[in-house]
C-alpha cells in the first residue's frame, strides 16, 4: 500500500516533490499517481502542481481525479502545493473557474501596478525567496525559523475571511496568505521542494503529522 | 520583502561546464552536477543551465545532467539551449527543471512564447535576450542577436521584451554581448531600461568582474536577480561573499 501518494494530474514537474519527499521519509512507499484508487488507499495526499488554473481544473477533471481530491481533503494528511493550495479555495481569478471550494475564499491576482516603498516597481509573478511569517503555530513549522525564506513562483494568491486558517503570512508588498491549516489539510503558496533546508523540514513534519480530520472532528449538533 | 537573487550560470557543452568569453572560445569549468552542488552550498538562489552544445547527438545530454542535478540539488534550476518547441519545454520539465528559458526559437516564432505559458504557466517560461548597443545619434537603444549572439535580427531589444512580457513570458533573461566576458560590469543603462519597463522580473548577465558589479546591477540597474558566471567558476568569489556584500549595502538578500 502507498503510504504517500503525490497527485499527478500532468501539470508540470513532480520530479523534486517526490525526490524530497523520499529524502523525507526513506521508509516510506512514495507513489506519483493518476490513479484515483491509489489516492483513496494512499495514507497521506500530496497535492502539487504548476500552471494555468482552467487548465490545472480541467486536467484534474480529465484524469478522474476530482472526487478522489476532495474526499482525501476532507480525511487524511493533506499537503497542497501552489496551485495545489489554490485549487483548495472556491474559485480564481485565473480564467474565471470554480476551484474545488474546500476552503472558503478566492484566488486572485497581484495588482501588476503597485511600487515599494522605495518606489520600485512591484513585478509579477512574484518570484524569489520570500519571508514567511509564521502567524499560527502549527506542527509543520516546527523546528522551521519563523521569518525563514521560501521559494515562490505566482502570479495569484489566495484570500480569506476566515483568519482562523491563515497559518502563514508574506509581504509583497502588502501582507497575503501563504500557508493555510485546516484539520487535516496544510497548504502552502511556496515551494517546500524547492527551498532548500527549510523546505525540507516542513515536509519532514508533514510525513510524521498526525492531525485529526475534518472528517473526525467533534461536532456541537444543533438540538432541538 | 522579497530577496534580490544571485544566479550562477553554467554554460554546458557536451556534458561539461565551460566559459566562452565574448560567445566564443570555450573554457573548461567542470563537472556540472558537482559544480551545481558546490553552488547550492554557498547559498545560490537558483542556478541557470545554458546547454550550448552544437552537436545534435549531444543534445539529449542535457536532460541526464538536469536529472541528475534535480536529485542533489533543491533550488530552482533554469535551462535553456536548443529549446525549439513546446515539446522540449516538457521534455526539460519532466526531467526536473523549473524554468526554460526561450532564445532564437522565441524570436522566430513568438507564438511558442504563447503555446508554452498558457499551457505550463508564464511563472516557468523565461525569454532569453541578447542585446547589443546600437552605435550611433539618438536616445540609447540595443538590437537583438540570437543563434548564440551570431545573428542580428533587426529587432529593438525593448519592444522585443515587451512583446515576449505580452505573449507571456514570466522572467527577462537580459544578456548586455558588448557585456559578456568582458568583466567591465553590466550593461547598467540596458538593465534599467528593461527593469523600469516591464512588469515581469528581469535578471541582468553579462560583464561581471567583480562583487560590486552584483551590487550595482540591482541597486543602479533595478533588476529583480543577477547572474554571473566566470566569477564564481574559478573560486574567485563565492556567492556567499556575494551576498554579504549586497547585505551590508542595504539589499535584501536570504543568507
Amino acid at each position: 500500500m502507498t503510504d504517500i501518494a503525490v497527485i499527478d494530474y500532468g501539470m508540470g514537474n513532480l520530479h523534486s516533490v517526490s525526490t524530497r519527499l523520499m529524502q523525507a521519509a526513506p521508509d516510506l512507499k512514495i507513489t506519483v499517481t493518476s490513479d484515483p484508487a491509489v489516492v483513496a488507499a494512499a495514507a497521506r495526499v500530496v497535492f502539487p502542481g504548476q500552471g494555468a488554473m482552467p487548465d490545472c481544473m480541467r486536467e484534474l477533471d480529465a484524469h478522474g481525479l476530482h472526487k478522489a481530491v476532495l474526499e482525501a481533503a476532507y480525511t487524511k494528511p493533506f499537503l497542497g502545493i501552489c496551485i495545489g493550495l489554490q485549487m483548495l479555495f472556491a474559485s480564481s481569478e485565473e480564467g474565471n473557474v470554480g476551484c474545488l471550494d474546500v476552503l472558503s475564499g478566492q484566488v486572485r491576482r497581484f495588482a501588476g501596478s503597485m511600487t515599494t516603498a522605495d518606489g520600485e516597481r512591484v513585478k509579477v509573478p512574484h518570484m524569489g525567496w520570500n519571508r514567511v511569517r509564521q502567524v499560527a503555530a502549527h506542527p509543520l513549522w516546527q523546528g522551521v525559523t519563523d521569518q525563514a525564506h521560501f521559494y515562490f513562483v505566482h502570479s495569484y494568491y489566495v484570500e480569506t475571511a476566515d483568519s482562523s486558517m491563515i497559518a502563514g503570512t508574506s509581504d509583497y508588498p502588502l501582507p497575503f496568505t501563504c500557508a493555510i491549516a485546516r484539520d487535516n489539510v496544510f497548504a502552502v503558496q511556496f515551494h517546500p521542494e524547492k527551498s532548500g533546508a527549510d523546505g525540507l523540514q516542513v515536509l519532514s513534519n508533514f510525513v510524521r503529522w498526525q492531525p485529526v480530520s475534518w472528517l473526525a472532528r467533534p461536532r456541537r449538533l444543533a438540538v432541538g | 520583502m522579497l530577496a534580490k537573487r544571485i544566479i550562477p550560470c553554467l554554460d554546458v557543452n557536451a556534458g561539461r561546464v565551460v566559459k566562452g568569453i565574448n560567445f566564443v572560445g570555450l573554457r573548461d569549468a567542470g563537472d556540472p552536477v558537482e559544480v551545481a552542488a558546490r553552488y547550492n552550498k554557498q547559498g545560490a538562489d537558483e542556478i541557470t543551465f545554458l546547454d550550448i552544445t552544437a552537436s545534435s547527438d549531444n543534445r539529449d545530454l542535457i536532460l541526464h545532467i538536469v536529472e541528475a542535478v534535480a536529485t542533489q540539488v533543491f533550488i530552482p534550476l533554469t535551462v535553456g539551449g536548443g529549446v525549439r518547441k513546446v515539446e522540449d519545454v516538457r521534455r526539460l520539465l519532466n526531467a526536473g527543471a523549473d524554468k526554460i528559458s526561450i532564445n532564437t526559437a522565441a524570436v522566430q516564432t513568438p507564438q511558442l512564447i504563447a503555446d508554452a505559458s498558457s499551457h505550463y504557466g508564464s511563472q516557468c517560461i523565461v525569454v532569453a535576450v541578447d542585446a547589443k548597443r546600437v552605435e550611433g545619434p539618438g536616445p540609447a537603444h540595443w538590437e537583438v542577436y540570437t543563434h548564440g549572439g551570431r545573428r542580428a535580427t533587426g529587432l529593438d531589444a525593448l519592444e522585443w521584451g515587451r512583446h515576449a512580457q505580452e505573449l507571456g513570458a514570466g522572467e527577462i533573461l537580459l544578456t548586455s554581448m558588448d557585456r559578456d566576458g568582458t568583466r567591465a560590469g553590466f550593461d547598467i543603462e540596458l538593465t534599467r531600461a528593461f527593469s523600469d519597463a516591464l512588469s515581469i522580473p528581469v535578471i541582468a548577465s553579462g560583464g561581471v568582474g567583480n562583487l560590486e558589479h552584483l551590487v550595482d546591477g540591482i541597486a543602479q540597474g533595478h533588476a529583480d536577480a543577477v547572474l554571473a558566471a566566470s566569477i564564481f567558476h574559478y573560486g574567485e568569489f563565492t556567492v556567499g561573499q556575494a551576498k554579504q556584500l549586497m547585505a551590508a549595502r542595504g539589499i535584501e538578500v536570504r543568507l
